[in-house]
C-alpha cells in the first residue's frame, strides 16, 4: 500500500508531509530526551531486519498462500511508539529511493498510513492494554491480531482518502474502500499472525530481548501525539467528506448521477476549494490548450466533479501537443547525448 | 516489498560514489531541485500530456551529466510500475467522456488521463533514483540534515543503510537453508516461521550490541561526522535557480505546444 506521486496532488502531498515531518520531529526530540544511545544501532538493525523479514514466506493456514511480515507492529512491540516511527519511516525513505517502491511526493502519506496507525494507535490503545506484557498466550494472539487488523484498516483508509483528495484517479471513494478495507483485512490478519509468531518464539527463548530500551521508559501512554495525529486525520477526513457533501447530496446519488451521466452542476463554491480553482485558474496560463469533449453539454458532469472545467480543444491544438511533444522529447534526448558527448573526453 | 535484489541496489551506491559534474554539485541543492520538479510536475491538471514532456528534458539531462546508465534506471522503473498501472487503470473504465483526437480516433478520456499518470510516475519516480545515484546516500543524508532533517533520523537512516545488507544477506542465506532442506515443499507453517524469523531478530539484536559495543569503543557519541565542508558554490547556485525557472517556465506555458504550433502551422 505504498502510494505513488503519479496519484497524488501537490496539495495532498504537502500537507501529509508537514503532518508526518512534524511527527518526526517530535519523535526525535522524544529520542534525544531519553538517550541511551544504546537506541542508535538498535533502531538501525531492526530496520535492516524488517528487510530481510520480508523475503521469508510462511504458508497461511487453511489457505493456498503464504504471506509475510509487513512490519510496523512488530517494530512498535519491540522500540515503542516514538523509535518504531523513526525506524518505520526509515525503511519507507529508504523503499522510496532506492526501490522505487512509493514516491518521494507521496513519502508523508506513506510515513503517515504505515508509522502513525501501528506507533501511536494500535500498539499503545490495542497491543498494550490487551497484551499486558504477558508475550504468550492467548493475550498475545488476540492482541497481535487486533492490533494489526486496526493499523492496516486505518492505513489504508487513509490511502483511500489520499487518494481520492487529490482526484488524479477516477476510482469514486465508495469502491475504492471496498477494494482496500476486505484486501487489507486479510494482509492484518497475515500481519498479526506472523507478529505474534515472532514475538511468542522470542520471549520463549529470550525473554529479556523483549525489554528495550525505550519500551521501558514509556510505558504508559502519551495523550499529546495520540490527539494530534487523529487532529490531522479528522482534518483530512472531515475535509474529504465536507467535499462531497458540498458538491454531492449523497454518496449513492452521486455515483450514480456519475454514471448516468444526469447530475447538476453544483460547483462547491466554498473557501479552499473557490481559492483553489481561481488559483487554477489564473497558474493555467493558457487553458484553452488542452483536451475538451466533443460535445460541450457533458461540461457540466466534469465540472461537477470538481472544479475544473474542460478547456477547450481543437484537433488542431492537439496534434500541434503531439508534434511539439515529440520533437521535445527527441530534444531532451539530443541534450543528454550532447552533454555526455562533453564529459566524454574530460 | 523486498525482493532478493540487494545487488541492484549496491550498484545504486557505487554510481553514488562516482565523480561527475553531478556528484560534485552541493546535495541539498540536488534535493531541492528534486522536489521542486515533482511539485511542478504533480501540480499539472489530470488530462495534460504534451505539457509533461518538457520536463523529461531534467532526469535526461541529469542522467547524461552523472554517466549514470538509463538501462538500470528504466529497470527500476519498470519493476516500480505495477502499482500505478492498477489504480491508473481504473480511469479508461470509469471516465468515458468521449474525446477526439487528430485523424478522426475517438476514445475515452480516461485513456487520456491514464497515459497522463504513467507519465508522471515515470517522472517522478526516475528523479528520484537520479538524485540517489548522483548524490550517494552518505552525501545525501549530510545535506539533508543541514537543511533541517531531525538528526536522529539522519543518523537512523545511515545507519539502516549500513546494515540493510548485512542482515538481508543473513535473511538471503536463512531462506537459502531453509529451502535446501524442505526439498521444494511450500513454505514453512507457523510456528517454524515464528523460529526462523525469531532467530534472525535475535542474532541482528547481537550484532546492534557488538556494534554499538565497538562504536563506544572509538567514541561514538551519537552523531556521525562528516567530512564534508558545507560551503556553496556559483554552480549549485546555478544550479538551483536555472532549473526551477525552467520548471516555472515550463510549468505556465506548454512549451512543447509552443513548439507544435510553430512548426505545423496551427496544425493545419
Amino acid at each position: 500500500m505504498h502510494m505513488a506521486d503519479a496519484l497524488i496532488s501537490p496539495a495532498v502531498g504537502g500537507t501529509m508531509w508537514a503532518a508526518s515531518a512534524g511527527l518526526l520531529a517530535y519523535c526525535a526530540r522524544k529520542i534525544q530526551q531519553t538517550l541511551d544511545d544504546r537506541l542508535v544501532p538498535l533502531m538501525g538493525v531492526l530496520g535492516a531486519f524488517i528487510f530481510a523479514a520480508q523475503m521469508i514466506n510462511f504458508s497461511i493456514p487453511a489457505t493456498g498462500s503464504s504471506g509475510h511480515l509487513g512490519g510496523g507492529l512488530i517494530l512498535a512491540v519491540l522500540l515503542g511508539p516514538h523509535a518504531a516511527f523513526v525506524v518505520i519511516a526509515s525503511v519507507l525513505t529508504v523503499q522510496a529511493l532506492f526501490f522505487a517502491d512509493g514516491g518521494l511526493l507521496a513519502l508523508g502519506c506513506n510515513i503517515f498510513n504505515l508509522g502513525f496507525f501501528p506507533a501511536f494507535i494500535a500498539l499503545p490503545l490495542i497491543y498494550r492494554p490487551i497484551v499486558r506484557g504477558a508475550h504468550s498466550g492467548a493475550r498475545l494472539w488476540v492482541g497481535a491480531m487486533l492490533a494489526a487488523v486496526v493499523g492496516l484498516q486505518l492505513g489504508a483508509l487513509a490511502v483511500v482518502a489520499e487518494t481520492t483528495l487529490s482526484g488524479i484517479s477516477e476510482l469514486p471513494f465508495g469502491n475504492f474502500v471496498l477494494l482496500m478495507q476486505p484486501i487489507h483485512l486479510a494482509i492484518g490478519v497475515v500481519e498479526g499472525l506472523a507478529t505474534a509468531a515472532v514475538v511468542a518464539f522470542v520471549a520463549r527463548v529470550q525473554p529479556d530481548a523483549l525489554a528495550m530500551p525505550s519500551s521501558s521508559v514509556d510505558h504508559h501512554v502519551r495523550l499529546r501525539p495520540v490527539l494530534v495525529g487523529l487532529l490531522i486525520a479528522t482534518v483530512l477526513i472531515g475535509g474529504a467528506l465536507s467535499w462531497f457533501a458540498s458538491s454531492h447530496p449523497d454518496g449513492l446519488e452521486w455515483s450514480m448521477g456519475k454514471v448516468s451521466g444526469r447530475e447538476e452542476l453544483d460547483a462547491p463554491a466554498v473557501g479552499v476549494h473557490e481559492n483553489a480553482a481561481k488559483l487554477q485558474e489564473r497558474t493555467a496560463f493558457l487553458p484553452d490548450y488542452g483536451f475538451r469533449a466533443t460535445e460541450p453539454q457533458s461540461i457540466e458532469v466534469a465540472a461537477a466533479e470538481e472544479a475544473e472545467a474542460w478547456p477547450a480543444v481543437s484537433a488542431g491544438t492537439t496534434f500541434s501537443g503531439i508534434v511539439g511533444g515529440a520533437l521535445v522529447m527527441l530534444l531532451a534526448g539530443l541534450i543528454g547525448y550532447a552533454l555526455r558527448m562533453r564529459r566524454a573526453p574530460a | 516489498m523486498f525482493s532478493p535484489s540487494s545487488l541492484e541496489a549496491l550498484r545504486m551506491d557505487e554510481l553514488g560514489g562516482l565523480d561527475s559534474p553531478l556528484h560534485r554539485l552541493d546535495a541539498r541543492a540536488k534535493a531541492i531541485v528534486t522536489i521542486a520538479f515533482i511539485a511542478a510536475v504533480m501540480s499539472f491538471p489530470r488530462y495534460e500530456l504534451s505539457g509533461l514532456t518538457p520536463f523529461f528534458i531534467y532526469p535526461i539531462a541529469l542522467l547524461a551529466l552523472g554517466g549514470i546508465p538509463p538501462g538500470f534506471i528504466l529497470r527500476k522503473i519498470l519493476i516500480a510500475a505495477p502499482f500505478a498501472i492498477c489504480i491508473g487503470l481504473f480511469n479508461p473504465m470509469l471516465d468515458r467522456h468521449p474525446l477526439l483526437l487528430p485523424g478522426g480516433y475517438v476514445v475515452a478520456a480516461g485513456w487520456i488521463s491514464f497515459v497522463s499518470i504513467l507519465v508522471r510516475f515515470v517522472l517522478t519516480v526516475s528523479v528520484a533514483l537520479v538524485l540517489v545515484a548522483g548524490t550517494g546516500m552518505h552525501r545525501l543524508c549530510a545535506g539533508l540534515e543541514r537543511i533541517g532533517l531531525p538528526r536522529v533520523f539522519a543518523v537512523q537512516l545511515l545507519f539502516l543503510y549500513r546494515y540493510l545488507f548485512v542482515v538481508a544477506d543473513e535473511g538471503l542465506r536463512m531462506r537459502r537453508g531453509m529451502e535446501l532442506r524442505a526439498a521444494g515443499s511450500r513454505a514453512p507453517g507457523l510456528r517454524v516461521y515464528g523460529s526462523l524469523l525469531g532467530h534472525l531478530l535475535l542474532r541482528s539484536l547481537d550484532r546492534a550490541h557488538r556494534i554499538y559495543a565497538a562504536m563506544l569503543a572509538r567514541g561514538f557519541d551519537g552523531r556521525i561526522r562528516t567530512l564534508q565542508e558545507s560551503k556553496v558554490h556559483p554552480a549549485d547556485v546555478l544550479f538551483t535557480t536555472g532549473w526551477i525557472a525552467f520548471f516555472v517556465v515550463a510549468r505556465t506555458w506548454n512549451l512543447a505546444e509552443g513548439l507544435g504550433f510553430l512548426l505545423t502551422g496551427g496544425g493545419r
